[in-house]
């Protein structure tokens, strides 16, 4: 199993062709206390850099961008009764989507942990 | 236009507390602390915060018949504010609009004003052109602090026993640890609290001593803001500008009986006339049915779907543990109860048209 990131502040952790994503810890502190999530639903298609979603903040709105293409398996529902989980544990088990991967090749184009952790440096 | 964006007296102390500065309305200000906007929130409607607010603009107002004056420019009764008193009042323009919101007190020989940060400029201009015979002297060397909640009076009290007896809109002079401070029981959050003009080169000391109190933690900007929307107080620039007039706005509680059969301010004929007839739109507490929160700028429509009005001021509450917001709506759909829609994110959100504030305001009266 390997964790990648992209530039949007996401992890995205592969098993086979399927994948969990969600926001990274450090996108989490930046945001403040999360108390609304938009998501999508089941079995909606998208491609790498569309909108899926939308995450409200105390503060601000802020929209989830697709780190890849695929196709939405499961919606976290956590999240919706308890938004602030996003705070807590982003990395853990406020993921956000399941998805099903359209090109596992995309996926060179992330960051792994360390090209991340420079990135956000 | 590039500005270098201005720093309070009080700047060293935010980032020493681990404030987050953002620019705003040209002053490098703290939007939150380590706590989080919710955090600080509750603080403050649990036990007390510390805000600095010395971004707005003090100013005082000398020489014979200030107070009258004065009342060429504002809709409220100022003559016969007693001396130790303040007031909020607005300024008006020709249309009715309102130019800014502001505090005025009566110091005795002159006086006190608080203006927006943003209106800064624009307000003494104004004042300084209208108020013939008038003194009109903005003073830089304060700094303007805010202790907000339950406990504020005995944060302050601790360090100014005076304080304790003061009663709401009640404002005098004090000594705080040696330093003579302008305090007055008054406030923008719906709770209980001071706000402090502090000689500049004393004001971190003295924020810092209130900070020592236990249940007094620094709040930035962002609680403000959530704070004063649950309180269902306007927000300059959002809930009320030069088109809103104060009777759109249910600001009416803020023009005194005799004002409002003499008139005598900029706009009197639009806002007498709107006193008996009513205004055709109005400000009013909206309560969004789900979870997510409806911003500035959000369209209202009614139940057929008809465009009706527009958000002014929205997010979320964390007192209320949900979104709040206001806007105006056209006064056939203003009343209390009313079902409407929100469009946000381009689909229709239910909501109810509520009264305000969304919390129980906590004054010492």
């Amino acid at each position: 199993m390997t964790t990648y990131y992209s530039e949007d502040h996401e992890w995205i952790t592969v098993e086979e062709t399927t994948a969990t994503v969600g926001i990274t810890a450090h996108a989490a502190a930046e945001l403040g206390d999360i108390v609304f999530i938009e998501q999508k639903e089941e079995g909606d298609e998208f491609e790498s850099g569309d909108e899926i979603g939308v995450i409200e903040s105390v503060k601000a709105a802020s929209e989830i961008y697709a780190p890849v293409d695929g196709e939405i398996i499961e919606a976290n529902e956590l999240l919706e009764s308890n938004p602030g989980a996003l705070n807590d544990n982003p990395e853990g088990d406020a993921w956000i989507y399941k998805i099903k991967l359209t090109d596992p090749a995309q996926l060179e184009g992330l960051m792994d942990l360390a090209g991340y952790k420079t990135f956000i440096a | 236009m590039t500005q270098i964006p201005k720093r309070t007296p009080l700047y060293d102390l935010h980032c020493a507390l681990g404030g987050r500065m953002v620019d705003f309305a040209g002053w490098e200000m703290p939007v939150q602390y380590p706590m989080g906007i919710m955090g600080e929130h509750t603080h403050c409607r649990t036990k007390a915060a510390l805000f600095d607010v010395s971004h707005m603009g003090q100013v005082l107002l000398q020489g014979p018949d200030a107070a009258l004056k004065l009342e060429a420019l504002v809709p409220a009764a100022l003559i016969q504010l007693p001396e130790g008193k303040a007031r909020y009042t607005f300024l008006t323009n020709a249309d009715g609009g309102i130019m800014d919101d502001l505090i005025v007190a009566n110091a005795g020989s002159y006086l006190f004003v608080v203006v927006n940060a943003s209106m800064r400029e624009q307000d003494i201009l104004h004042m300084a052109a209208s108020l013939k015979g008038i003194e009109v002297t903005e003073i830089f060397d304060h700094a303007l602090i805010a202790v907000q909640g339950p406990s504020a009076e005995a944060v302050v009290s601790t360090h100014c026993p005076q304080a304790a007896d003061m009663t709401f809109m009640q404002t005098l002079e004090a000594p705080i640890d040696g330093t003579v401070c302008r305090l007055s029981r008054l406030g923008y959050t719906g709770e209980d609290g001071y706000e402090i003009s502090i000689p500049e080169a004393c004001a971190e000391r003295i924020a810092s001593l209130m900070l020592s109190h236990p249940d007094c933690e620094p709040a930035g900007l962002g609680a403000r803001d959530s704070l004063r929307l649950e309180a269902g107080l306007c927000l300059y620039g959002n809930d009320i500008d030069p088109t809103t007039s104060p009777i759109e706005a249910g600001l009416t509680w803020a023009i005194q009986n005799r004002r409002r059969t003499e008139g005598g301010f900029p706009g009197a004929a639009r806002i007498m006339a709107e006193l008996t007839d009513g205004p055709a739109r109005k400000l009013v507490g909206i309560k969004p049915q789900g979870r997510a929160p409806a911003r500035e700028g959000v369209e209202i429509h009614d139940m057929a779907g008809n465009i009706i009005g527009k958000i002014t001021s929205g997010g979320f509450g964390p007192t209320v543990a949900g979104p709040v917001a206001m806007g105006y709506i056209s006064a056939e759909n203003s009343n209390i109860g009313t079902e409407i829609q929100l469009i946000i994110r381009s689909k229709p959100q239910p909501a109810e048209v509520c009264a305000l504030p969304f919390v129980t305001q906590n004054y010492k009266r």
